[in-house]
């Protein structure tokens, strides 16, 4: 065929662009979806708990993946700086992903547990006063607001459509003590949502306040979580190399 | 001459008017957005412990405004000009277009202010959330009728291929904007939602798109202006039509397999990001089809470099946008990538392309259309040519400190001592970026301040024609 006939009707060139644009995204994206290694077989990830993923909310709100990636790559310098690589399944219940694309300041995905829960508040309160040449801005109001809860079960009801195993029935909630164990899945209820998020506020009292319960509360509940769900030393080196 | 007259004065032109006065004002205020997110990191005093303009929520504001509000106004503005000028035929719908206009500006407008309150899907360039991603899609599918009905109404039977491009772009921004910003609402009186992929293809669905926002809405669109304006500007027809025929079909098949590029040595398996740096790299071949065409158009008048400075935007968006599709197969390259991502080589990259090829080409474009919009000329040649410089040493000044700062903190990183330990901690890097990100912030600054000068050029320029319209109508009485 002629090119000039497609220049000449409309519906063939729009016909021919559909084709021509769909076909990179259906290879690439599509087996995804149905390929079993994208997504590692490992022991501890689990979805977030209610004051988790306030705290992440957070972090989606003031933009913290512009500066931080939480993505760790698997080459030397990276493993001596942030510890080993990210696996797929470390974000599977990431809705949307936060992996970054920009290292301003360091990568977050294992920064859980590394500096204490005092150390994270003042660092986010005012990041020069620990460490000096940093660039970060200042998140005085973290510490200042009151942590806004009540629309928490909602939130997980959302993720639940999305495909995040929380719990509303029985036999969900005993799935999920099957699959995470008992005080995992107590986390996972969504009737429980907002007393479990009081709860961990109260019992963590991760800013340093006991009376209130902060956003700092939800931000550095996050933070300290972050990587720190699967055991590394329970598998050889080189086990993960299979799924890359 | 009787009967193109008749035919002139059933142009839309005021919707082509709307859309170019709101190009410059977003552009103008998303390019100073940039330049003070950029001093933020230069001097983080200047977030000033205030939540709304912290760098973390300004970035999508910048973004926003000057990819959708200025490169998107810009697209409406020229398409809708150029596809009634191939066509000579008048815009479909009147009130269809203007609900376009509006659908966008008010698109674009509560997009920012809602990043600035704290509402974001927080994936980078789709940071609506989903009531103005409904609101972007209706507006989108009425362009896209509008701009169909339009094309049917051509006066002789060959779509000119300027609007191939523009077709492309409006079918495929659609197609992205869609799949990419499928999410569920927390609550349908609320603006938070979550997405409805996660992790791994939550990543891949995301750079798919991100990707194509730069192939299909920065790259396939400007360059149907480029096809209409440099051939105008120069006087001359398209150098060849078999490399636009082919080269078409080759950057619209290709751009769509190359998102996974974002993605190297991350957990998206091997095969995906292998897969996109291998297109990445053939795709360098059409896109310099396209800068060749561009270029080749305009020898044999090359002599109107020395008096024509529309004609130097022209030839320098073009360079850049050889040079930078040049630099994007290079950094999709694993090896390189390596180095690269993470760092300030990325931001440097996405300008050379943005600041160098997509504003410079826009610049060029708008400075012919405009006057023929008023139908009168530039009301200054002088600032023009004042612009012209401004925006090239800005670019210039901006693009190499990114190098600066992004090869050179990736070197940093990477560093080891002799007993093979980091050489460096994380924010020796940090210290470092500082000149550059003071070299960087005065680059914008230059740009910006260009920007500013042809804002003012084209308002003058538009009262002018006013004016000469209204004597003409006095004389005539």
């Amino acid at each position: 065929m002629k090119h000039d006939k497609i220049e000449k009707n409309l519906g063939l060139l729009m016909l021919f662009t559909m084709v021509v644009i769909s076909i990179g995204g259906l290879v690439e994206i599509v087996p995804l979806f149905h390929i079993n290694d994208t997504i590692e077989k490992v022991e501890g990830v689990r979805p977030y708990t209610p004051l988790e993923l306030r705290g992440r909310d957070l972090y989606q709100r003031e933009g913290c993946y512009l500066c931080h990636s939480q993505m760790i790559r698997p080459f030397r310098d990276e493993a001596l700086r942030y510890g080993h690589y990210s696996l797929a399944a470390e974000s599977k219940y990431d809705h949307p992903f936060q992996w970054g694309s920009k290292r301003t300041g360091p990568d977050l995905a294992r920064v859980g547990e590394k500096y204490s829960n005092e150390w994270q508040v003042q660092h986010l309160v005012a990041p020069r006063s620990v460490v000096p040449e940093s660039i970060m801005p200042n998140y005085p109001w973290l510490l200042k607001n009151d942590l806004a809860f009540a629309d928490i079960a909602d939130r997980l009801r959302a993720l639940k459509k999305v495909g995040v195993p929380y719990s509303e029935s029985k036999a969900e909630y005993e799935a999920n003590v099957k699959e995470f164990g008992a005080e995992v899945a107590e986390m996972l209820d969504i009737q429980k949502a907002q007393e479990n998020l009081i709860k961990q506020a109260q019992s963590g009292n991760y800013d340093g306040d006991a009376n209130r319960i902060t956003e700092m509360e939800a931000m550095v509940a996050y933070l300290q979580m972050l990587g720190t769900l699967v055991d590394f030393s329970q598998y050889d080196e080189g086990h993960f190399v299979q799924f890359r | 001459m009787a009967h193109s007259m008749a035919a002139k004065a059933e142009y839309n032109y005021d919707i082509i008017k709307k859309f170019a006065a709101m190009a410059m004002v977003w552009g103008v205020l998303g390019m100073f957005v940039g330049f003070y997110a950029a001093s933020e990191l230069a001097f983080p005093f200047l977030n000033f412990d205030n939540q709304y303009i912290t760098f973390g929520r300004l970035r999508p504001v910048h973004t926003t405004l000057v990819i959708f509000g200025f490169g998107g106004s810009a697209l409406f503005a020229t398409s809708y000009y150029i596809v009634q000028r191939t066509c000579q035929a008048s815009l479909h719908g009147k009130g269809l277009a203007t609900f376009t206009f509006w659908g966008w500006q008010i698109s674009v407008a509560l997009g920012v202010v809602s990043y600035m309150l704290g509402y974001t899907q927080a994936r980078e360039y789709a940071e609506f959330e989903w009531p103005i991603d409904l609101l972007i899609t209706a507006t989108w599918l009425v362009y896209l009728y509008v701009y169909v009905m339009t094309l049917r109404k051509r006066s002789q039977p060959h779509i000119y291929v300027a609007n191939w491009f523009f077709m492309a772009f409006i079918l495929a921004t659609a197609i992205l904007h869609v799949f990419n910003n499928l999410a569920v609402p927390v609550d349908m009186f609320g603006m938070k939602s979550y997405s409805l992929f996660s992790g791994v293809q939550d990543a891949m669905t995301q750079w798919w798109y991100g990707h194509n926002a730069v192939g299909f809405f920065l790259t396939a669109a400007f360059l149907g202006m480029m096809y209409y304006f440099v051939p105008k500007q120069a006087g001359r027809p398209v150098y060849s039509y078999r490399l636009s025929v082919i080269h078409f079909w080759a950057l619209v098949f290709l751009y769509m397999w190359v998102g996974g590029h974002h993605l190297h040595w991350t957990a998206l398996p091997d095969w995906t990001s292998t897969l996109a740096a291998t297109f990445s790299i053939i795709l360098l071949m059409p896109s310099w089809g396209g800068m060749i065409n561009g270029i080749m158009t305009m020898s044999g008048a090359w002599d109107k470099l020395r008096t024509d400075p529309v004609m130097r935007f022209l030839i320098v968006s073009l360079s850049f946008y050889g040079m930078s599709t040049f630099e994007g197969p290079m950094m999709a390259l694993k090896s390189v990538n390596a180095l690269s991502h993470y760092t300030d080589w990325t931001i440097g990259h996405v300008h050379s392309g943005a600041l160098g090829w997509v504003a410079m080409v826009s610049f060029g474009s708008f400075y012919h259309m405009v006057p023929k919009l008023y139908n009168t000329k530039m009301y200054s040649e002088k600032l023009i040519f004042t612009h012209f410089w401004l925006a090239t040493i800005g670019i210039v000044l901006y693009i190499t400190a990114m190098w600066t700062s992004g090869i050179g903190q990736g070197l940093i990183l990477r560093a080891f001592d002799s007993y093979g330990n980091l050489a460096y901690t994380f924010v020796e890097s940090v210290s470092y970026l500082h000149g550059p990100y003071i070299t960087r912030a005065i680059g914008g600054f230059l740009f910006v301040t260009g920007a500013a000068i042809m804002a003012y050029n084209l308002y003058m320029t538009a009262k002018q024609g006013k004016r000469e319209a209204a004597e003409a109508a006095a004389a005539a009485a």
